[in-house]
């Protein structure tokens, strides 16, 4: 185990079991159902590095989120919190000080009923990390203006700021226990376009100064691009590519990368007919065989439909991991649009 | 992201700026109903100091005075202004006095209601599974048995293990666990649903993930974010606990004669009903209508103001 790595998955899943009552299943003669939102994932994360997870609604970037901070635990595999085992690290205050999370929606992640200084304090009161109510104070004066507000906020309700104040109180809850790991839910995609820029810039500031590791999840593949070191793909509860940022936006390799790539709209290819990922996301309930993009990959052949892919370096460009079997056999028409128009 | 504070109004100028009042002045009823259980409830609490005769002191009962008409009858005296009893006591202090009564138990009652309602709901909408099931599946059986029944079976347990004098002493006390008991079902089911929905929300999560425990979250986070709707259930139920103390008075099940609710006054006088002497029942009668009624149409108002898609 390397040192400079703050957080690790491995091989780490999460399934939900969405059956329906016991009574009617045995009427319909029907198993259980089990929807895998997270379906054997590894990543690592250096220290003071951001790792971005992107892929479309329902593909379970969420849901890694919350297993990496203990909100769910996993059915098998491993988070491993700077070499300790996740459900240990969390039951050590000293250690679950280190990581905080940032949430998507900063109308639900204040409570309404509390002031604005309580809710930035509550972190500082629940890992008692200063006792004195005028050291309190200071420090959530301190927190807020770090992150843009006034200290004399503090003492309003989350429903006198508009989204983005909030997702600045919602930041300054998270630092005010003096985190090293953060975990950001796609924090701006609630935001309007230019109050994200503010965040974002905020956040790397802050990343900047404070020394932080992000975990950040998020379908903007603009947003991801500006904030990222190492960016995941992830594909219906898989990783189908990991690779540093710049290689993955210049040379993106697996099939579902590139067509994402082509979806980004882009000044200088205005008027380009594009090319859609044809077909609908399969149900994680019943993932289809071997690898899960076949369905929609226009380089599907038999070997895709019944083996699944597993990540490896890519042909190449070795610094990418691809799960993808086109790409390992060379048949991925490097540069050639991937469907021919 | 004012630069200076904003200078605080002061608490009595924040209310009057407020939705809630605005919409109650607006509404001519609501005002009417809330001057009407203002005089009930000032009335009942005031009744020792206001009232114009004590009808417990026995030495200033004048059987002389017994069934004296209202004063505005031929034989009335305008000493006694609703008339008098059998026991010539004075009708308007013996409502006013057994007003009290009725109050206390009533919200006493809706008191331990609240309290056993929230204390579960919050249980099976946070914790939810077995404990859920258990404490939902219990709340359900509550509810098969009328209140009544289950009252008049705590009140015939408690006659029956205990010698009299001392159930008379706590008979207030088994009146107000009688009714509470019997109510909480509809707070615990309320405060359950808002936890469900309120459990999800990401402030809740946001403390998971700083270790918060879930006892402190479930009270300090959650409760107050669903007493909305259990403000409203509570103005309602008080009506609802003044009557049920009232029917078990009138029942003869309630509190001792020697404390005299409300129901317990009307049940004194519906015996004389018949012989002429009308204003001994339909004075605290008329006074138990009014003081539910315009309670009941105060909780009718809050819930309306308070709820977001009537505004």
């Amino acid at each position: 185990m390397r040192n400079d790595i703050m957080l690790e998955t491995i091989n780490v899943a999460r399934h939900f079991d969405v059956s329906r009552p016991l009574v009617q299943r045995l009427l319909a003669r029907e198993g259980k159902r089990v929807l895998r939102a997270v379906d054997g994932i590894s990543f690592a994360i250096e220290k003071g590095t951001t790792l971005s997870l992107v892929g479309e609604s329902g593909c379970g970037k969420s849901t890694v989120a919350r297993l990496v901070v203990g909100l769910y635990g996993p059915t098998h595999g491993s988070v491993m919190f700077d070499g300790q085992d996740l459900a240990q690290a969390r039951a050590d205050s000293e250690q679950r000080r280190r990581m905080q999370m940032i949430f998507q929606d900063p109308y639900a992640s204040l409570n309404p009923r509390w002031r604005v200084r309580d809710i930035i304090a509550e972190p500082i009161r629940a890992f008692g990390l200063t006792r004195s109510p005028a050291e309190i104070d200071a420090r959530v004066g301190e927190l807020l203006t770090q992150v843009g507000l006034s200290p004399l906020d503090g003492q309003k309700f989350p429903h006198e700021f508009s989204g983005g104040q909030r997702q600045r109180i919602s930041i300054a809850r998270a630092l005010s226990s003096n985190p090293e790991f953060l975990v950001c839910d796609e924090p701006t995609s609630a935001l309007d376009v230019s109050v994200q820029a503010q965040i974002l810039n905020l956040m790397k500031d802050l990343q900047a100064r404070l020394g932080l590791t992000y975990l950040f999840i998020s379908h903007n593949l603009a947003v991801v691009r500006q904030v990222s070191d190492r960016v995941g793909v992830m594909y219906l509860g898989r990783l189908v590519e990991l690779a540093p940022a710049e290689t993955l936006f210049n040379t993106p390799r697996h099939p579902y990368t590139r067509a994402l790539m082509e979806a980004i709209p882009d000044l200088e290819m205005t008027g380009r007919q594009r090319i859609p990922v044809g077909g609908e996301v399969p149900s994680p309930i019943d993932p289809p065989s071997g690898c899960p993009f076949h369905p929609r990959c226009p380089l599907a052949n038999d070997r895709c439909v019944a083996e699944r892919p597993e990540m490896i370096p890519a042909r190449g460009t070795p610094e990418t991991l691809v799960a993808c079997h086109a790409v390992e056999e060379g048949r991925d028409r490097v540069g050639e649009p991937l469907v021919a128009a | 992201m004012s630069a200076t504070a904003p200078a605080r109004p002061n608490a009595i100028r924040r209310a009057l700026d407020s939705d809630l009042w605005y919409s109650f002045t607006r509404s001519p009823i609501t005002v009417a109903s809330a001057i009407v259980a203002l005089i009930c409830v000032g009335g009942a609490v005031l009744a020792p100091w206001i009232a114009p005769h004590n009808p417990f002191d026995l030495a200033s009962l004048q059987l002389m005075d017994a069934f004296k008409p209202p004063a505005w009858e031929m034989d009335g005296d305008p000493n006694y202004l609703l008339g008098t009893d059998d026991q010539g006591r004075d009708v308007l202090s013996a409502i006013m006095y057994g007003a009290r009564v009725s109050l206390l138990v009533g919200f006493c009652a809706v008191l331990l209601s609240v309290s056993i309602g929230i204390t579960a709901g919050l249980a099976a909408g946070y914790m939810g599974g077995t404990v859920d099931a258990v404490l939902m599946r219990i709340a359900d059986i509550k509810l098969t048995f009328p209140t009544i029944l289950i009252a008049l079976l705590i009140d015939g347990v408690v006659r029956a293990a205990l010698p009299r004098e001392v159930h008379d002493q706590i008979a207030l006390y088994v009146v107000i666990f009688a009714i509470g008991i019997s109510n909480w079902p509809s707070f615990a089911r309320t405060v359950r649903g808002s936890t469900l929905v309120e459990r999800n929300k990401e402030y809740v999560q946001a403390a998971r993930v700083i270790g918060v425990s879930r006892a402190r979250i479930m009270v300090s986070h959650v409760l107050p974010n669903v007493l909305g709707p259990v403000l409203v259930i509570a103005t309602l139920n008080l009506g609802f606990a003044v009557l049920a103390e009232a029917t078990l008075s009138f029942l003869g099940v309630g509190v001792p004669p020697t404390q005299p609710s409300l129901g317990t006054l009307i049940r004194i006088g519906n015996d004389f009903l018949f012989s002429g002497e009308w204003w001994i029942t339909i004075f605290p009668g008329i006074a138990l209508i009014l003081l539910v009624l315009s309670v009941n149409l105060l909780g009718d108002w809050l819930r309306d103001a308070l709820n977001p898609k009537l505004r």
